[in-house]
């Protein structure tokens, strides 16, 4: 064989280098994604039985003594088997609906936690005499695994079988549209004047990098900030939606005000150009010309923003808003909590039940966030101008 | 001195004493220059020597650009549009501007046309636009080519349609004067020979400033040269005289060096 011209004594080596680099970049991939499988796969093994809740088929008798003690409204044996959350409903019951005055009836009744677990398969603390109970229950079919409809209709409670995330998701939604209320508008405004009005100086410099600044400071500053203007000087309702919003609001607006800054910028200088040649004034450009085209990015920066709000927790114990709160809100000036705040108070209770309601509360949130990403993706996609 | 005392009727802008800073730096010294009016007039020389920067001063397009300081007089119609009373706006409004790069909105090929004459209020919705948009279209002669496709989206146009659109656009705000800053560089030569074509029919209704690289485009097109060179207008005469007898040795260098 004739000698080879292009013979490199240093090659295979070099490549063989590259292969490794490859290799070792393949790797650390692996591995993010083997801990967020394994993240994923834990969570919803351990959500999954928050689907189903146990019932159970028994008597319940509605006179004037039971109403008064409503544990005598069914069998002694079945006291400790039915949920002490629905016995408390039975004189709301018979307001609402009082021919059951004075009737027995056999109903289907949302079963205490205990039994629930037990139904499970999970750890329980039934007694013996119990225990035989719900397997005789279960023998004649008067006890059954349903879907869960209370966990997405009833607010927190501190009897198991009875909390819901309702009131967490209720607040949640209140607080992340009051912090959208006020850091869209501001985040755009400033964000529009930095990059199209403000002439270049020292203080146009000094703001922004205090916006940067912003963006940096821990959270539970802002909290702080929020506890002591919004709650003691303006006096606004502590743990309310509106003040953990505006909270919220100010620790969201420099990421709107990076990306939407970026997103104005990224709009091509020659846009703007063909605006002022043809004797535009500068806000008839950005309105009509430069803000459309910046939009998207806007909006993507701003979802990113909101999703990151939504999962923050410190600042919300410092103004209040992660504590025991059953009723869902009505207003954003009432006493609410939020969802990563209701997971956090799920996660400290000492009862088996709430475990499950934890990992599920886990879930909803993540499923809401993907949600969000997803739609900050499309929104990116659909309006994405090629040059 | 008092310009409008001398105003000739057939020169349209007169640069008198135009000196322009960017910082430290003077990119324009002492330029005096006449303009005739329904002339194309070529701005040509060497890369940086001010040219762009000497067309942005007829329409105020400096006044954008941060830290820039102009002194003297840009007349045009008698008045100095550096006046204290003057609206840099209104200027580009009547001076009109295309670029190098085509810069077509990404709207459609219509609201490109009809978007700053409704934002003038020189027309109202509805026939007076689908007019306008036929006439400035028919002007720029690219009618044929888009009168079916008009509600596509402008940049879906080729790069020689596009440049012709952004011509049409600014004809749709009747302008007076139509500033052009290498118009063709970033064309193919078929395109580039549309809008050479179209610029001499321009010339009969407009004002033309035509900055160029290009020294034939200059030759086959422009009535009068003006050759620039380190911010100093070193020569200004008919181009039949600028190219064929250069009183100036630094043109005559500038121009053979071309063509050398
Ligand atoms: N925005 C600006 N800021 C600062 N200096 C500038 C600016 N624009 C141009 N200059 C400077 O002014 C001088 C003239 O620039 P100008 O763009 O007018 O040149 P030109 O003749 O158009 O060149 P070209 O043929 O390359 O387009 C150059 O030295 C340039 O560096
Ligand atoms: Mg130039």
């Amino acid at each position: 064989m004739s000698a080879n011209p292009f013979f490199d004594p240093s090659l295979p080596k070099r490549h063989r280098s590259a292969r490794r680099f490859k290799r070792f970049t393949a790797a650390s991939i692996i591995m993010t994604l083997a801990f967020l499988f394994f993240f994923l796969f834990d969570m919803v093994r351990t959500a999954a039985p928050a689907v189903w809740q146990a019932y159970v088929k028994v008597d319940v008798t509605y006179n004037e003594q039971t109403l008064r003690f409503t544990r005598k409204a069914v069998d002694k044996k079945y006291s400790k088997i039915v949920s002490r959350a629905w016995l408390r409903t039975l004189p709301k019951q018979v307001d609402t609906e009082p021919a059951l005055m004075n009737t027995t009836v056999a109903l289907w009744v949302l079963a205490d936690d205990q039994v629930d677990q037990y139904m499970k398969g999970h750890h329980h603390k039934l007694k013996p005499k119990e225990v035989t109970t719900v397997e005789n229950m279960k023998e004649n079919g008067d006890i059954e695994l349903r879907f869960n409809a209370v966990f997405f209709s009833q607010g927190d409670s501190k009897i198991p079988e009875n909390a819901g995330i309702q009131a967490a998701l209720i607040g949640s939604v209140l607080t992340l549209i009051v912090t959208m209320m006020i850091a869209f508008p501001i985040g755009v405004m400033t964000a529009v004047y930095l990059e199209e009005f403000a002439k270049d100086n020292r203080l146009t410099r000094f703001i922004e990098v205090n916006i940067n600044n912003l963006a940096a400071v821990p959270s539970i500053l802002f909290g702080l900030l929020g506890l002591s203007v919004f709650i003691n000087l303006f006096s606004m309702p502590r743990s309310s939606p509106l003040v953990g919003g505006m909270t919220l609001a100010l620790m969201t607006l420099p990421i709107i005000i990076v990306s939407a800054r970026a997103a104005l910028r990224s709009v091509p200088v020659s846009i703007r150009q063909a605006g002022y040649g043809l004797g535009l004034t500068k806000l008839q450009i950005v309105q009509d010309h430069v803000l459309p085209l910046a939009l998207p990015g806007i909006l993507t920066g701003s979802i990113i923003g909101l999703a990151q709000a939504m999962g923050e927790t410190a600042p919300l114990i410092i103004i209040g808003m992660i504590a025991f709160i059953p009723d869902s809100p009505e207003s954003i000036i009432e006493a609410a909590t939020v969802l990563p705040a209701q997971i956090y108070t799920w996660a400290g209770m000492p009862e088996r039940a709430y475990v499950e309601k934890t990992a599920a509360g886990i879930i909803v949130i993540l499923l809401i966030l993907v949600a969000l990403n997803a739609t900050a993706i499309y929104l990116r996609k659909k309006y994405e101008l090629k040059w | 001195m008092n310009l409008s005392g001398n105003f000739q009727p057939r020169i349209k802008i007169q640069s008198r004493n135009l000196n322009l800073w960017y910082g430290d730096h003077q990119a324009l010294k002492q330029i005096d220059i006449d303009i005739h009016q329904n002339k194309i007039t070529a701005l040509i020389g060497p890369s940086g020597c001010g040219k762009s920067t000497f067309l942005r001063c007829i329409n105020r397009m400096n006044d954008l650009i941060d830290h820039t300081c102009v002194e003297g007089q840009m007349v045009i119609d008698g008045k100095n549009i550096y006046d204290a009373d003057v609206d840099e706006v209104a200027v580009r409004k009547r001076v009109g501007m295309v670029f190098q790069h085509p810069n077509p909105f990404p709207k459609s090929i219509y609201e490109n046309l009809i978007y700053a004459p409704l934002k003038h209020r020189q027309v109202k919705k509805g026939n007076d636009c689908d007019e306008l948009v036929e006439t400035s279209l028919k002007k720029a002669g690219l009618w044929n080519e888009v009168k079916d496709k008009l509600h596509t989206p402008g940049t879906s146009l080729s790069g020689g349609q596009q440049q012709r659109l952004c011509i049409a656009r600014a004809i749709a705000v009747k302008p007076d004067v139509i500033l052009m800053d290498e118009p063709t560089s970033a064309l193919d030569p078929i395109s580039t020979k549309k809008i050479e074509a179209l610029m001499m029919e321009l010339k009969e209704s407009y004002t033309l400033v035509v900055v160029t690289h290009n020294m034939q485009q200059a030759r086959r097109t422009a009535d009068f040269t003006a050759y620039f060179h380190l911010g100093e207008l070193v020569e200004f005469n008919t181009t039949e005289q600028l190219f064929t007898q250069p009183q100036e040795t630094l043109t005559s260098d500038y121009i053979s060096g071309r063509f050398g």
